[in-house]
This record gives C-alpha cells, sequence and structure tokens, in this order.
C-alpha cells in the first residue's frame, strides 16, 4: 500500500491534464461559433463551453463517466444502446475463442515437447509467428467466413483463438521444459514412465508459465474479437461502438466503449491472475 | 483425386524425412536445424496448394500459394507504395518516436522515486489494456494520412517501452553503483557508463515487443480510414472485393516486413549487448 499514495497523484494529473488538454482542443470550436454570431467571449465562458460540447474533439472525463453510467447502468441490458450488451457480445467471442486457442495450444506444446521431430518442425514456426502481424488476416476471416454462410459469434472467436494460440504454445513449451535435469534424473530413478513424468513433474511445474501466457493470449484474444467486429460494418460488440463512433462523430461514444473495453480487459487479467495466485499458493509455489 | 493422393504421400514423406533428420546424429547442427523448418514450410505450403486443386476450393475462399506468388510478382508497384505508406511512414515514424519518448521519460522519472511509484503500476496497467481501440480517436485528431498511424503506433509502443526501460534502469547492481561513487562519478556519468549500458537488455527486449505492436497499430488503424493506399486499406477493400489473392499478398509482405524489422533489432540487439549471458557462444 506504500505505492497508493504514489498512484493516486499520477491519477489525479493525468485528469487533470485531461481536463486542461480538453479547454485546449474544444476551445476552438467555442471562439468559432462565438465569432460567427459576434459576441465576445471571456476565458471562463469557453472553460465551461469547452467541458459541455455535444461532439468536443476530446470529451472531458466527467462527460465520458455520464455516457458509460447512462449505457451501462440507466440501459437496460437488452438494449442495443446498452454497453452491457455490446461488452457481453465481444467477451462472448473472446472468451469461446481463448478457451479453444488455449487447449489447442496447451496440446501442441505438448507435442512438441514429447515429438522431437514436431519440435524441430513447427517450434521455430511458432516463435517466429510471434514476430508478425496475424491480426491482419481478421477482416479475411470474418468475410471468408461469412461468404460459407458463417457468421455471428464463431468466425470472431476463430480470430481470438489463433490470437491466443501462439503465446500459449510458446511459454506451455518453455514450460514444459522448466524442470532441470535433476529433477528429471530423480523421476528416471523412480523407474517412473512418461506419462507419470508429464503429470507428476512437468505439467505442475509448467503452471507458472502457463499463467504469464494466459494473461497475455487473453489480452490478445480480446483485440482480436475487437478488431472482428470492425469489417462486418458496426452491428454489435464494443469495436462496432468504436466504429459507429468514428462514423458518427461521436466522440463521447468512443471513449466510453475505449473505457468498456479498457475495463473489460483488465477484468479478464484480473480474474486469470486470481487464479493464478489461488492455484499457485494450492500447489505451494508462491506464498 | 490424384492431387489428394499426392498431397497424403507428400506428407508422409516429408514427416518420415523430418523424423529421420531430427533423430539422426546430424539433428544438432545448424544445416538440420534450418533444413527441418523448412521442409515442414514447404510441407504446409504443397499441402495447401494441393488441397486447393484437389477439392477445387473457389479462389474467393482460399486462393492456392502459387495464386498469391504470380499476384505479388504482378502487383509489385501497389504492394512497394502501399508498403512505403504503413511500415515506413506509419509504423516506423511512430515506432521511433514513440521508443525514444518513453525512453527519455523513464530517464526522467528515474530520479524520483515517488513518481516511479505512481507511474509504474499505472504504465503496466495500461500497457496491458487494447491500446488499439484508440485508433478511431487519433484518426479523427491527426487525419486519415499516416500522421494518425504513428500516433497509433507512439501510443502502443510507449507503455510497454517505458515498464521495460524502467525496470532496466533498476537492474545494476548497488556494488556497481557503489563503484562508481568512489571513483567521484557524477549522476550523468554513472548514467551513461553504467545504468543505460546495463539496461540495454531490457531496452532491447521492450523495442522487440514493441516492432510486432508497432506494425499491427498501423495496419489496423487504417481500417478506421485512410487514403487510398496503405496495406491495411488494401486488406480491408480487396476483402469486400472479395480479391483475396491480393489480401494474402499484403499479409505475406506483412509478415515479411515484421519478422524482417524483429530480425534487424535482434541483429542490433546482439551487436549492443555482446557482453550479456544470452548472447555468449557457448
Amino acid at each position: 500500500m506504500r505505492s497508493l499514495l504514489p498512484i493516486l497523484t499520477v491519477v489525479a494529473a493525468i485528469v487533470a491534464i485531461w481536463y486542461a488538454a480538453a479547454v485546449w482542443l474544444n476551445s476552438q470550436w467555442t471562439y468559432d461559433q462565438a465569432a460567427r454570431a459576434g459576441v465576445e467571449i471571456g476565458f471562463s465562458e469557453v472553460v465551461a463551453d469547452a467541458w459541455v460540447q455535444e461532439r468536443p474533439v476530446l470529451p472531458a472525463p466527467h462527460q465520458v463517466a455520464v455516457e458509460l453510467y447512462d449505457t451501462v447502468i440507466d440501459k437496460s441490458v437488452t438494449s442495443k444502446r446498452s454497453l452491457v450488451y455490446h461488452g457481453w457480445i465481444t467477451v462472448s467471442a473472446t472468451l469461446l475463442g481463448f478457451v479453444f486457442g488455449t487447449v489447442l495450444g496447451i496440446l501442441l506444446a505438448v507435442g512438441i515437447v514429447h515429438n522431437r521431430a514436431m519440435d524441430m518442425s513447427v517450434m521455430p514456426w511458432a516463435i517466429a509467428s510471434q514476430t508478425i502481424p496475424i491480426l491482419a488476416i481478421a477482416p479475411m476471416i470474418i468475410v471468408v467466413l461469412n461468404s460459407v454462410g458463417v457468421q455471428g459469434l464463431v468466425p470472431k472467436a476463430i480470430i481470438s483463438a489463433y490470437l491466443s494460440f501462439f503465446p500459449v504454445v510458446v511459454g506451455m513449451v518453455a514450460g514444459l521444459r522448466s524442470p532441470d535435469a535433476m529433477q528429471l534424473d530423480l523421476m528416471r530413478t523412480y523407474n517412473a514412465s512418461r506419462a507419470e513424468t508429464f503429470w507428476k513433474l512437468r505439467l505442475p511445474a509448467s503452471m507458472p508459465y502457463l499463467f504469464t501466457s494466459l494473461k497475455v493470449g487473453i489480452a490478445a484474444s480480446l483485440v482480436g474479437a475487437i478488431v472482428g467486429e470492425l469489417p462486418t460494418g458496426a452491428v454489435a460488440g464494443l469495436g462496432a461502438r468504436l466504429l459507429s463512433g468514428s462514423y458518427y462523430g461521436q466522440t463521447v461514444q468512443i471513449w466510453a466503449a475505449l473505457f468498456a473495453a479498457a475495463a473489460v480487459a483488465a477484468g479478464l487479467v484480473g480474474v486469470i491472475g486470481f487464479l493464478q495466485r489461488v492455484t499457485l499458493r494450492r500447489m505451494g509455489m508462491q506464498s | 483425386m490424384g492431387w489428394l493422393i499426392f498431397v497424403l504421400l507428400f506428407w508422409a514423406g516429408a514427416w518420415w524425412l523430418n523424423t529421420r533428420l531430427s533423430t539422426s546424429s546430424l539433428a544438432s547442427t545448424r544445416g538440420v536445424k534450418l533444413l527441418v523448418p523448412a521442409i515442414f514450410g514447404v510441407t504446409i505450403l504443397v499441402v495447401w496448394e494441393g488441397l486447393v486443386r484437389g477439392l477445387e476450393v473457389p479462389s474467393v475462399i482460399l486462393p492456392a500459394p502459387t495464386a498469391i506468388a504470380s499476384k505479388i510478382g504482378a502487383s509489385g508497384p501497389v504492394l512497394w507504395e502501399d508498403f512505403v505508406q504503413t511500415f515506413v511512414k506509419g509504423a516506423l515514424s511512430g515506432y521511433v518516436i514513440g521508443c525514444a519518448t518513453a525512453v527519455l521519460t523513464a530517464i526522467l522519472i528515474d530520479r524520483s522515486s515517488f513518481l516511479q511509484r505512481g507511474l509504474l503500476p499505472v504504465s503496466s496497467f495500461i500497457a496491458a489494456l487494447p491500446i488499439i481501440g484508440t485508433a478511431p480517436i487519433m484518426v479523427m485528431w491527426f487525419g486519415f494520412d499516416w500522421q494518425s498511424k504513428a500516433a497509433v503506433v507512439v501510443v502502443m509502443v510507449f507503455f510497454p517501452m517505458l515498464v521495460n526501460t524502467v525496470q532496466g534502469l533498476a537492474s545494476s547492481e548497488a556494488m556497481q553503483r557503489d563503484l562508481m561513487q568512489t571513483y567521484g562519478a557524477s549522476y550523468w556519468q554513472t548514467l551513461f557508463k553504467l545504468r543505460l549500458p546495463a539496461a540495454m537488455p531490457f531496452i532491447f527486449n521492450g523495442l522487440k515487443i514493441a516492432t510486432t505492436l508497432a506494425l499491427i497499430g498501423a495496419i489496423v488503424a487504417e481500417f478506421f480510414g485512410s487514403p487510398i493506399r496503405g496495406m491495411g486499406f488494401r486488406i480491408s477493400t480487396e476483402v469486400g472485393r472479395l480479391g483475396l489473392d491480393m489480401v494474402w499478398a499484403e499479409i505475406t509482405v506483412a509478415a515479411i516486413a515484421g519478422s524482417a524489422f524483429y530480425g534487424i533489432v535482434a541483429l542490433i540487439e546482439k551487436a549492443v549487448t555482446f557482453w550479456h549471458p544470452s548472447q555468449r557462444v557457448a
């Protein structure tokens, strides 16, 4: 808790800079309006106006907060204007894809660790795939699957799955290989089979690595689901809110969607972090 | 039918070859280590080509690798123009600005432990958020051209870079700092002769993470609006026209650009941090 005060200071500073920037960026419009009406306006009026404009260049924090309150709490969750409704659409695609990507990633990692040919053939490609922008395939997957009649949740989940797949493979391979030679030798002196070594040594030892890559994976999954919502033309989901906001110049809506996405990301990573702490504590790996 | 049988045979043959190679006594030589993944890659391409021809998959669903290759050959100028727009103008300028600002900010906040304790948790929190969502805002502020893409890239690379640099600056040992003090070194001398060099492995880790983020940011930001060139623009419009061979051509260029970018940064890292244990040749 020693760092609580510094964090609060930094957050307060960010909010203050934000308000100042809102005045600076939005004042142009106020001045233009005043010049058109032929009236002189003072600085205090400019400030007051900059924080309440309907389509500001940069909405003030309280405008975003009001929009968030309106669309999260005031609207019923089935309404198409509710951010909970849009957020849930994005989250469900994220989670579905994340689970598939993780399971496939773990299976491939197990194969890589136990099969030398697979290791040498696949592993360099799995590592190289981390350096290329695979997110660029997202629009194609959406449109191609749409043309064969698959739409809605599944295409977005596929994008989420392949984005979380590669980090999990790389992290899990490192984790399954983390037991050192001494421990593997001990298993051999126990005459343990390969399966026993896997279940009793390799898998437990890989858990810290797995959770670290799960955190990376779920953040990537969410980005994948959001980007996957762009090419369908703003139907539903947080990505659609971003896109329709940018079509119609609804800056407050964009910022609200952005904060909702940030909250979802923080929530998902937080859940994984919680599971990590609980699991590792039960396994006696971390106090 | 012929194609399918060929695909199966080729797959089995390549797999047999790779199994033999990877269990042979030559398995740990450099050549074989490159050969095995290369064989695997070629196999994937052959299987892809064979399946597309054998099952007569329409090119609006999945074009064959040969079709993509000929498209790349035929539309070189367009691909080059897109590459310059997205990579050189958008990604690269944003990458340089973002990373430089982050390193400078890290050096500035490094002197105050109060700022560090405040900024570091906030930055690592922001680094985990879907920052790509700021793209529509940046497009509104900076217009459709490459400036808005560079701005998205700046925001995306800044926070991972800041976190890594701050960690790096803290990585020199107390003993080493004491030694600098006994030399009577000033703050700046300690910074340039000890702490920055010691931070290099961390800084390069951040730089490598940022290469991928930069390219993703520049491409995805173009989905929100761009002039009539750029890789992201081409991908989204050609998808709409079902010109999938062009989409795959752009993706190939993006993949090559991404790994080359990463490779260059990794090479520079090798030259700068030659002293680090991870770079030593066994």
